[in-house]
């Protein structure tokens, strides 16, 4: 677009800048030569994170090393929504309602096993924090949790569908959690769709197949539940490519079978249901985050779109998962396991 | 009567083609768009009905193209050529420093060695500003003055110098133009690329010089439009 850069030229190029800064193959291949925790610093420290580590003189244990990472991407995702202007803002405040939308959950189940919210609080995604999160843990049903706190939030648009009666119970919590966010990512999808261009072309297949995959996760786990298929319609988003006749095949479904007799349909699915040929252990989830990773790659090919602002902050979540689960792997010395994290670059 | 309509039908044309094109410049694009397709349906309407109304009327001599060429001065048109020769110049220097220079900015932050190397995108957008300035400069010296009022005491001579320098000026501006926005979005992407992997950036340098060169087509073309030009008596 002729215009992108009056804004967004700068963020742009910070974002392409810091995604140089994601770790690749090779780093990733020193990290998991690593024994023990103090290597990987030392190895983390030639990289883009510098100092992460090294400052600081608490423990050095897996958990401090996660939040160190998710602090990082915080940070960073801070500068770039301080600095921006609409849309890229409104785009960027989009990329928030998803952690938004855990953080109410998981107040809410956590109020339900009376935990303090106190607690609770540090336990929330910090890029979802929105004013009123303390007060949400005092609602008992969905219309109070609404009417009281929710209305003012930056989620009230996708109350529309999810806002009922009866009191909020466990499975409730995992409803309203999932009608939110199939309200959200429709509104997302449609806020990419308008924006046109580059940007749609990347975005749109991004939120896609973010769609398709809750569609499918919430079949795979809503099996042994007493969700039934009508009411798993509801909360497949319709954005996808499943939608509409991969929905209603996939709302029938029994069993993991024909869940993959779905997938048939689709070349892309096929391809992450079918089983390897080398019996490597990746789940279900893994094959899902490898599609994803590999969507947002693409991204990076493109110029003058917001889409590179959303693929770095779900790459570098990527980055800390992989860090992460390298960490674990040396820490407990499971050194067979080590090569299950996701490259990137 | 007629008359009195066709006169009120003429101003409120005017007018609306105005309220379009100011509402599509100073609103925000997607607020306009309403605003500029009702205005947009609603000037071609006037036009069509102003046509037809002409042709009824048997008035379409008000309608005169030779009237309007042969009375507005040639000085007229030489002052738009010399205008617009030097303002899309910079127009099109402007946009194309503005797209290189904030993805050198935003590049620069986390590689601060592609700061000095990428100045060189941004002498190329300003070589279009001042092929721009040059070309004015060299229409401006062609501009004469004639003693004549009527348009047979004037000449056809100084009618063509008049339409030549205009001419130039719309060569040389728009090509300067579109010159600049090239080698700016071609000078981003060398930025960006150079940020990320250093060998890549002379191999688009190429591309850019190859974008600077229609710029510098676009004053050769005007040179030999005003090489004929003599104004005067």
């Amino acid at each position: 677009d002729l215009s992108f850069n009056v804004d967004h030229g700068y963020l742009e190029g910070l974002v392409r800048g810091l995604k140089a800064g994601i770790l690749t193959r090779s780093d990733y291949h020193n990290l998991a030569q690593c024994d023990t925790l103090e290597d990987m610093k030392l190895h983390l420290q030639s990289t883009d994170y510098g100092s992460l580590l090294t400052a600081g003189n608490e423990d050095l244990t897996v958990s401090l090393l996660d939040n160190r990472l998710k602090g990082t991407i915080l940070t960073e995702f801070r500068c770039l929504r301080a600095h921006s202007l609409p849309p890229l803002s409104t785009f960027l405040d989009y990329i928030t309602y998803s952690y938004m939308i855990d953080n109410v959950v998981l107040l809410i189940t956590g109020a339900l096993k009376h935990r303090d919210v106190e607690e609770l609080l540090p336990r929330c995604h910090p890029l979802g924090t929105f004013d009123q999160m303390a007060a949400v843990g005092i609602a008992r049903t969905h219309a109070e949790l609404y009417s009281a706190i929710l209305v003012d939030t930056p989620l009230a648009p996708f109350f529309q569908d999810a806002v009922s009666e009866a009191n909020l119970d466990e499975m409730g919590a995992e409803i309203m959690r999932n009608k939110l966010y199939k309200a959200y990512l429709e509104a997302f999808y449609a806020f990419c769709w308008e924006r046109g261009g580059a940007t749609r072309d990347i975005m749109c297949p991004i939120l896609e197949f973010e769609a398709d995959r809750r569609s499918f996760i919430i079949t795979v786990n809503s099996f042994g539940t007493d969700l039934s298929g009508g009411d798993r319609r509801a909360l497949y988003p319709s954005c996808g490519r499943l939608y509409p006749e991969g929905l209603q095949l996939l709302a029938r479904a029994e069993d993991h079978e024909q869940v993959k007799a779905v997938a048939e349909y689709y070349p892309d699915y096929k391809l992450i249901f079918s089983d390897t040929e080398d019996g490597s252990s990746r789940t279900l989830e893994d094959r899902f985050f490898e599609q994803e990773v590999h969507l947002n790659t693409l991204a990076f090919l493109d110029q003058f779109h917001l889409g590179v602002f959303y693929s770095y902050i779900k790459l570098k979540e990527q980055e800390a998962r992989n860090i992460v689960w390298i960490a674990e792997c040396v820490t407990q010395r499971q050194k067979s396991k080590i090569d299950n994290y996701i490259p990137i670059f | 009567m007629y008359l009195l309509i066709l006169q009120f039908s003429d101003k409120f044309f005017y007018s609306s083609t105005a309220c379009t094109v100011l509402s599509r410049t100073l609103m925000h694009p997607t607020h306009a768009d309403n605003y500029e397709n009702v205005s947009i349906i609603f000037i071609l309407h006037w036009w069509c009905f102003s046509g037809i109304c002409y042709t009824i009327f048997d008035l379409g001599f008000r309608f005169d193209v030779a009237w309007f060429l042969t009375e507005t001065s040639p000085f007229m048109w030489a002052n738009l050529g010399i205008g617009l020769a030097i303002s899309l110049s910079v127009v099109g220097a402007a946009w194309g420093i503005y797209i290189t220079g904030s993805s050198i900015i935003g590049g620069g932050v986390k590689a601060p060695r592609i700061k000095t190397k990428n100045l060189v995108s941004i002498i190329f957008c300003e070589a279009v500003a001042i092929y721009g300035i040059i070309m004015a400069i060299v229409i401006s010296n062609m501009a004469e003055n004639f003693s004549g009022t009527t348009p047979e005491t004037i000449g056809a001579r100084n009618y063509q110098a008049g339409y030549s320098m205009f001419g130039a000026g719309l060569t040389v501006g728009f090509s300067n133009l579109f010159c600049g926005i090239c080698v700016g979005i071609v000078g981003s992407g060398a930025a960006l690329a150079d940020a990320q992997n250093g060998s890549l950036f002379v191999k688009i340098l190429i591309v850019e010089i190859f974008g600077s060169a229609i710029g510098l087509f676009g004053v050769i073309v005007a040179i030999l439009q005003t090489s004929k030009v003599k104004m005067g008596d």
